[in-house]
């Protein structure tokens, strides 16, 4: 599975930062760095910091599978 | 075309956000009919931002930035394979491999690229990069974990900047050559520019404006380049970041409103042909577009935009499959966000559309602060570095056209920090290394009508 954050939208709130560490970090004060490509035993975490986000910007879900016609 | 806009085909051109966004979203909104998707790199849909931050600090791979699906659009993606013309009478997107697609509808969402080094030879030498696709970022990445002696970096834009910062990170001597007053001094003006400028000196890049690069050197490899003030860099990696070209060439042949400052739409994303009359079956969103904006006097506005791909590409797509009545503007406000140096720098509105600039909380030197700009006496941006959280409520200030400057207790009920607004200092974007990735383009259509000369 892969996530986006919607960076226009991110106020820095740090919830997914604390819910899912391992995929979500910030730099400095409050710039959101992440992991697009969430490894499998990070999807229950990330699942919930999408949940949790106050302003709903994290999406989270499949590619567009390589090869498609 | 089908009475039914909810069927019938459509084509979108650019497999990237703006095309996967306004792909999912005509299926939500109910087409049914059959859906095209063509793009010419050979991956699918996948984030840009992320090359010049993440990946080249080397906390992800530049190949894992696939963006998700909404939903699976269950379109045909015809990937690896170039639109070269528009047959805008047959209704035909003809392809590189001689095919051609029909359509009843097109969506043009075909992006910029990297401006290249305009002396081809030079650009050529070994060590010398451009930053957009993930093929770029994987091999500078790889170049920059090999340890270069040093980096240059040219042109001071956000991308620029953001290679210069990562550069730093890695511990990396890096050289930033900007022909320019200073960084970012493009989009930001004079005020936030010195704050940029400050903050690239205090993380020791070697900070150069108001020279041009006159030559890169180098026998096969590269090895350095000379400036215009005489002086010489020595360097084994060149970044070349001097902003974006618009992909339109393409469509030279196809009678539409399309230059280098992308293709003329109205407000509902239709393209207009270069008659200026609007068309009502070819659409046109994300980088590629150039549409009037009545916040900014209805000037035609071109950004590079991460939000601006999606929302545009969402309104195109449901005027794609919507009778006249139910169409929607794109009246967006832009937002841009960037993060170099440990900041994180959002803009909302238009910061080039303004005449004066006053520092509205925080401080230059707390490196913390929100930029208000104003044009002729109201509000039209608003610049965060650090207060993130502020950003909606001056876009809501921009939104209602409020008084600039904003007035004493406007955000949080202190009085303003710095209480005489100053030119914002925006100045021409000819004399910049960087584009500004919001551009103020005139008012009419036709004012696009210039012969496209393609850069390679
Ligand atoms: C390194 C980098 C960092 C960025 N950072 C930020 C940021 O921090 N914040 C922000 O707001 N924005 C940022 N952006 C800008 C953001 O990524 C763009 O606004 C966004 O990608 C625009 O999406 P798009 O779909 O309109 O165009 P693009 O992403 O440019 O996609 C266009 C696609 O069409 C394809 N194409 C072009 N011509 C043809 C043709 N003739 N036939 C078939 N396919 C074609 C292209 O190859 C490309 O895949 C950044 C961009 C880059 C490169
Ligand atoms: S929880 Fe949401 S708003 Fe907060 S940092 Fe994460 S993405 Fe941004």
């Amino acid at each position: 599975m892969q996530i986006v954050v919607d960076l226009t939208r991110c106020q820095g709130y740090a919830q997914c930062v604390f819910l899912a560490p391992e995929v979500f970090e910030l730099h400095g004060e409050e710039a959101l760095l992440y992991n697009p490509a969430v490894p499998d035993d990070q999807l229950d975490r990330v699942r919930q910091a999408a949940t949790a986000c106050p302003v709903q910007a994290i999406l989270l879900g499949k590619e567009v599978s390589a090869g498609a016609r | 075309m089908p009475d039914d806009l909810r069927e019938g085909r459509i084509v979108i051109v650019g497999a990237s956000l703006a095309g996967l966004r306004a792909a999912e979203t005509l299926r939500e909104e109910g087409f049914t009919g059959s859906l095209t998707v063509i793009g010419d790199e050979p991956h699918p849909p996948y984030d840009r931002p992320p090359l010049s931050k993440q990946v080249l600090l080397g906390r992800m791979a530049a190949d894992s930035a696939a963006l998700p699906m909404r939903r699976d659009p269950d379109a045909e993606w015809r990937l690896g394979v170039r639109a070269t013309g528009l047959d805008p009478v047959g209704k035909q997107v003809l392809l590189a491999d001689g095919e051609s697609v029909t359509y009843d509808r097109l969506l043009i969402a075909t992006g910029t690229r990297a401006r290249p080094w305009p002396n081809a030879d030079e650009a050529a030498l070994d060590g010398v990069f451009t930053l957009r696709t993930r093929d770029d970022a994987g091999r500078l990445t790889k170049r920059l974990a090999a340890g270069p002696r040093r980096v240059l970096v040219i042109g001071g834009g956000f991308t620029g900047s953001e290679i210069a910062s990562a550069c730093r990170e890695r511990g990396i001597e890096v050289t930033l050559a900007e022909r320019g007053p200073g960084p970012l001094v493009g989009a930001l003006g004079g005020t936030l520019s010195m704050l940029a400028a400050g903050l690239q000196r205090a993380h020791g890049v070697d900070l150069r404006c108001g020279v041009t690069v006159t030559a890169l050197r180098g026998n096969g490899r590269f090895t350095g380049a000379d400036l215009s003030d005489g002086s010489r860099i020595d360097a084994d990696v060149c970044v070349v970041a001097m902003g974006a070209v618009r992909n339109t060439e393409w469509l030279a042949e196809a009678g539409l409103a399309a230059g280098p400052r992308g293709v003329a739409c109205d407000a509902g994303c239709r393209a207009f042909n270069m008659y200026g009359i609007v068309t009502d079956d070819v659409f046109v969103a994300g980088d590629a577009a150039r549409f009037p904006h009545p916040l900014f006097e209805y000037q035609m506005l071109s950004l590079e935009h991460w939000g601006n791909a999606v929302t545009q590409a969402e309104v195109a797509a449901h005027n794609m499959v919507s009778p006249e009545p139910a169409r929607r503007p794109h009246l967006a406000v832009p937002v841009f966000w960037s993060s170099q140096f440990g900041l994180n720098i959002k803009s909302v509105g238009v910061p080039t559309f303004s005449d004066q600039v006053v520092i509205a909380q925080g401080s230059l030197d707390e490196r913390r602060l929100v930029a208000v700009y104003g044009y002729r006496g109201r509000i039209t941006a608003a610049v965060t570095v650090d207060m993130a959280k502020w950003l909606e409520y001056y876009q809501g200030l921009i939104e209602t056209a409020a008084p600039f400057p904003p007035g004493p207790g406007a955000a949080d009920g202190r009085p303003l920090v710095a209480a005489f607004p100053v030119p914002s200092n925006v100045p021409d974007p000819k004399g910049l290394f960087h584009g500004p990735t919001v551009a103020l383009t005139g008012h009419l259509p036709d004012r696009r009508l210039t012969v496209v000369r393609p850069a390679d």
